[in-house]
């Protein structure tokens, strides 16, 4: 079962990492109601996260628990794409990569609602609905930014350009996805650009904002290959558990 | 507290609990405008199942009673108790009504 473990490890740290990520802003968000609605987001993603982990471990039988799954991997062994992974950046970037993310995964879990997995059904009729109010928040955000001030229209435009390199492998199959779409357990992830492709493209034009061409595309998160970034995440995010072992609160 | 947030004006929220029962004021947020007033109060005023309808209002469309005014306005009816449904009886036929 390990190719299967693999293809759900790849969805559950996706959703931890971003989760994550979208966390940091607690407590610096730019206005109080952010900073509800971005923990609001975080932990939707983590809840979907912890499920995921929870089946890995189970399909792995060892014993192991989701935070095994969660605390005791190293970076090399961590399977989330890289956009997830990004630094947060300022609100533009964390807004647009937010858009980026929900508009794969709005479609992939509606598609997935189809899956002849029973857990993979389970956490698909939840999670659509979440990824289509992120839709909606990140989504409102990037038009008043990109069709906003001077200043917000060129924040938006330099958060394009930066997680332009992170789009494309949102819709590339590993080996272990590939071999659970072929049994249709997870959906066909390039089969998710259409719809990616309506959301972005209604968003950018009334945001006033192009998308990027021509830029060359960044890979390896699902071969274990990360950014930097994901070592400090991981530092931060497994100290205590490694520290303490088994802590709890 | 206009003047310090000219962007992100105030705007009052009701939530309707439960089908049947109305939507009642739960309390303020800041938003830029009515449709990011309607996300922030979801996020804000329903993250505990709290709520099946949302309404937001700009503060500055509520007219509101004048404090100056409260014995005028309300002292009248104190001694009026006359229109309260307790001072009737009502027979035990009749039941709940």
């Amino acid at each position: 079962m390990m190719i299967l473990q693999n293809a759900i490890l790849e969805l559950a740290d996706d959703n931890l990492i971003l989760g994550h990520r979208v966390s940091e802003w607690c407590g610096h968000a730019p206005i109080l109601e952010e900073d509800l609605a971005m923990p609001n987001m975080s932990l939707d993603m983590i809840g979907t996260a912890r499920t995921l982990y929870a089946y890995a471990a189970h399909l792995e039988n060892k014993g192991q628990t989701e935070d095994d799954m969660a605390y005791l991997r190293d970076e090399r062994e961590y399977l989330n794409c890289l956009l997830v992974e990004r630094p947060n950046g300022d609100f533009a970037t964390t807004m647009l990569r937010q858009l980026y993310f929900a508009a794969f995964m709005e479609p992939y879990w509606q598609a997935a609602l189809n899956s002849t997995d029973d857990v993979v059904r389970g956490v698909a009729g939840k999670a659509a609905k979440e990824m289509a109010y992120h839709i909606r928040h990140a989504g409102e955000w990037v038009i008043r930014l990109g069709d906003g001030t001077d200043e917000s229209a060129r924040r938006m435009k330099t958060a394009v350009t930066d997680l332009a390199p992170y789009v494309d492998e949102l819709f590339q199959s590993s080996a272990a996805a590939k071999a659970a779409e072929d049994a249709g357990i997870l959906p066909v992830r390039a089969d998710m650009r259409a719809a990616w492709d309506k959301t972005i493209n209604h968003i950018f034009g009334l945001a006033m904002l192009n998308p990027q061409e021509d830029t060359f595309a960044q890979s390896g998160g699902r071969q274990g290959l990360h950014g930097e970034g994901l070592g400090h995440i991981l530092a931060v995010m497994q100290s205590i558990n490694r520290a303490h072992p088994g802590a709890v609160w | 507290m206009t003047n310090a947030t000219p962007n992100t004006p105030l705007w009052e929220v009701f939530i309707r609990p439960r089908n049947g029962l109305a939507h009642k004021h739960v309390g303020s947020l800041h938003a830029p405008d009515e449709v990011m007033a309607l996300d922030a109060a979801r996020d804000v005023y329903t993250r505990r199942a709290e709520g099946t309808s949302i309404w937001v209002v700009p503060s500055n469309a509520i007219t509101a009673s004048d404090p100056d005014h409260a014995a005028e306005t309300f002292e009248p009816t104190a001694d009026k108790i006359y229109r309260h449904p307790t001072f009737y009886e009502i027979p035990d036929e009749v039941g709940h009504i």
